[in-house]
């Protein structure tokens, strides 16, 4: 195999030496590995992996296997509000495609992309399992995460430009 | 005196932190000391927020519900301060219903207790059991207990739960692991999760036992991502329990050690399959293996392994306490005990519901649900999701219990039951779980993974409007195929929703083929839009219009073309005179 691709890269993985010193020698720890590498850097970096990789002994094939093979890994970077919209059947029934027309009307991506700006990610998920409040979305961010129910076209449009606005402040300073 | 606030998922998701702030703020305010606490969920989510105040004997005095926080100063300034109750905003004797017809045993906790409080736990007899089973009974015994009381696991497929510790008992093995599977991936069902969080330590108890029945000293809770609340729970209930010696080396003296983790999964419905959940919690990608060996022979690790899903598991404590006489009294001759289903869906009244098995399905929609939203016709209901399949309202007269489900071609599975109007097309059903399960099949067998695709293909093409003569036909044989040719219960079950739809809905494909109609006014590619007599010409729905289909003058009766129309219901939506006609 190439020499570049498959030696650790120079990133900074600093922030990840606990959990590989925690979970690094544990045989079957690769998820939780990968869930904690996740929670720091908000995806999986093709660096990340390798870096994984040089310090437990697993092949980066194996990784990327695992990690392409679970919902809840991204290889990709996501912006700072995630928007899981659940299109569970409750929420189908309910109307979730309407939903979800009206968050890519009113942020102009769809499923699975993040806005230019970065403030936000749109990815459809299975269930949340708060059944009786369809439509749902759950939205994560740095503060946690809260979940909307009884959503409506012009309500889920309220709810994120709310927090579009609260962003811009932010960012405003 | 104190004020209990219900903080399940769905009661924080309709506000229920802000109103138990409000209540600490204001009690304060008020110069009272009336502690404010909280509870998991207690099942009629449609109610959220649910606070509870207690008197001063501790017995649940008045439940008021949907209190949103400006709500809250009310109740405080009339019935906490000056003792009387806010009538208009106390539960009404017809939602008090949705609960007194119901029967709880795995749900007995949940929205009672604090979650997050073993005192409140023990306080209510918990733990008593595992002290009983160690103390008082060989595993043996236990087993014996739990085959009197006939309890079938809960998850789905309804296998006897003493069969399965007795054979994991008789393997040997260095270790041995018992197993709890939390990962409620089945799209439409929430029972797990009411558990998780309202109840932890109630699975916590369950597994210990059956940890002590089987000979494992070694617990493992596979429990999903997705329910953040549910892990902190029960992280929190796990420490708890190590504290208070319920959980770790020599419980209650008796020289048998027991420890619980968790293991967060990382979505994949076929982690629901025993096999591929072992593969998961080894860190694999989670795929399927042939059987045998079953897990109780060769499971985690190679070793002797249990798995079990959490509603089985939060029975197992009250059937140790009560005997399992008591439980097999409940429900019918061969399916015993209660089951808990989550009732969502186009229903008036949402939520949890414990029930003895083998009631009919009318008293479960309009007895406890109070019938369809908006006074709809009743169509069907979805019971066991992707795996399952749609009952008619032909059929609302079935007992619920494993047999008479399983002949209507559904099954009880997990619990969703998820009621549907006549705004529901059906075909569009069918190909919404198909496309789940397409997604969710880990490609091992050829006919899960391209089968499924090729049954989607030609459900999208029906509903696009695009469906062919003989469609019907080649999706049933393409779903006896995939029943044969899958290894493990996914691509098993995974044509069940198309085969049930097309045995009592045939009609409705036919529809859709043939006259190019959907009889739910609901596939897009079917519908058209027409402007009625009704029409005041306001030219709203003309400047709404994206792609300019609508023209007409002021005052006059407007025209939609229907070469230019999407379809996107802009038009319907917008108008104020019920003047758009859909068909």
């Amino acid at each position: 195999m190439c020499e570049k691709n498959c030696k650790g890269p120079e990133a900074d993985f600093t922030a990840l030496a606990p959990v590989l010193e925690k979970y690094g020698g544990v045989k079957g720890s690769l998820i939780t590995i990968l869930q904690k590498t996740q929670d720091i850097y908000g995806y999986l970096s093709i660096d990340a992996i390798h870096y994984i990789a040089a310090k437990t002994g697993i092949g980066p094939a194996k990784i990327y296997g695992v990690a392409t093979f679970y919902t809840q890994f991204r290889l990709k970077p996501i912006g700072k509000n995630l928007i899981m919209l659940c299109k569970g059947t409750a929420c189908h029934v309910n109307g979730a495609d309407l939903i979800e027309e009206a968050v890519s009307e009113h942020l102009g991506i769809g499923d699975g992309e993040t806005t230019p700006d970065g403030v936000f990610t749109l990815n459809n998920v299975a269930c949340l399992g708060c059944c009786s409040l369809a439509p749902v979305m759950m939205v994560k961010s740095a503060d946690g995460e809260e979940t909307f129910g009884n959503l409506t076209k012009d309500g889920v449009k309220a709810i994120l430009k709310e927090i579009g606005d609260r962003e811009k402040e932010v960012a405003a300073g | 005196m104190k004020v209990v606030v219900g903080q399940g998922s769905c009661g924080v998701a309709t506000g229920a932190k802000k109103t138990s702030a409000e209540f600490e703020k204001c009690i304060a305010a008020a110069g009272l000391s009336v502690p404010v606490e909280k509870t998991g969920c207690v099942g009629n989510c449609y109610l959220e927020p649910v606070v509870d105040i207690y008197d001063d004997a501790d017995a649940l005095a008045v439940r008021y519900v949907r209190v949103q926080p400006e709500k809250v100063g009310e109740i405080v300034e009339k019935h906490l301060k000056g003792g009387e109750v806010v009538a208009e905003l106390a539960i009404s004797e017809t939602d008090e219903k949705f609960l007194s017809s119901q029967k709880r045993i795995v749900l007995r906790n949940a929205g009672v207790i604090n979650p997050e409080s073993i005192d409140a736990y023990t306080a209510v007899g918990g733990y008593k059991s595992i002290e009983k089973a160690l103390k008082e009974m060989s595993p043996e015994e236990v087993i014996e207990e739990i085959k009197i009381s006939g309890l079938r696991g809960r998850g789905g497929a309804g296998f006897p739960t003493w069969f399965k510790w007795d054979a994991a008992r008789k393997n040997r093995g260095a270790s041995k692991y018992m197993v709890c599977n939390a990962d409620e991936g089945d799209p439409g069902a929430f029972m797990d999760r009411s558990v998780l969080e309202g109840d932890p330590h109630s699975l916590l108890e369950g597994m210990t036992i059956g940890g002590y029945a089987m000979g494992a000293n070694e617990g493992v809770i596979y429990v999903r991502a997705e329910y953040p609340l549910a892990i902190l729970r029960l992280e929190l209930a796990i420490e708890q329990a190590r504290g208070k010696g319920f959980l770790g080396k020599n419980l209650f003296g008796t020289g048998f050690d027991f420890d619980i983790r968790i293991k967060a999964g990382a979505g994949a419905f076929v982690c629901g399959e025993e096999t591929a959940l072992i593969a998961s919690l080894e860190g694999e990608r989670g795929m399927p293996r042939l059987k045998p060996p079953f897990p109780a022979e060769k499971g985690f690790w190679q070793q002797p392994t249990n798995i079990n899903n959490v509603e089985t598991f939060a029975n197992v404590p009250w059937i140790i306490a009560n005997g399992g006489a008591a439980f097999g009294a409940v429900g019918t001759d061969k399916s015993k005990g209660t089951k808990v289903f989550a009732l969502a869906g186009k229903i008036k009244k949402g939520g949890l519901v414990e029930v003895p098995m083998g009631l009919p399905l009318r008293d479960v929609i309009y007895g406890i649900g109070d019938g369809i939203k908006n006074d709809k016709a009743f169509k069907a209901v979805q019971m066991g999701g992707p795996s399952g399949g749609c009952i008619p309202a032909s059929l609302i007269d079935t007992p619920v219990d494993y047999e008479n489900i399983t002949k209507t071609g559904a099954i009880v599975g997990s619990g969703g039951m998820i009621v549907m109007d006549e705004t529901t097309c059906m075909v569009d059903m069918a190909r919404y779980f198909l496309d789940f399960t397409r997604k969710e099949s880990c490609g091992k067998c050829n006919y899960c993974r391209i089968g499924t695709k090729r049954m989607l293909e030609i459900l999208e093409r029906i509903t696009g409007g695009e469906g062919r003569d003989g469609d019907i036909e080649l999706l049933t044989e393409l779903a006896e195929k995939i029943k044969d040719g899958s290894m493990c219960g996914l691509g098993q079950t995974a044509p069940n929703p198309v085969l049930t739809t097309i045995r009592y809905f045939r009609n409705e494909y036919e529809d859709h083929i043939y006259k190019k109609k959907c009889t739910a006014h609901s596939c897009k590619a079917l519908l058209t839009f027409e402007i009625t007599d009704a029409c005041k010409g306001c030219t709203l729905c003309a400047k709404k219009c994206p792609v300019g289909a609508i023209s007409g003058e002021t005052k006059q009766k407007h025209v939609i073309d229907l070469d230019r129309c999407i379809r996107c219901g802009k038009c319907e939506e917008s108008c104020k005179f019920d003047a758009i006609l859909r068909d």
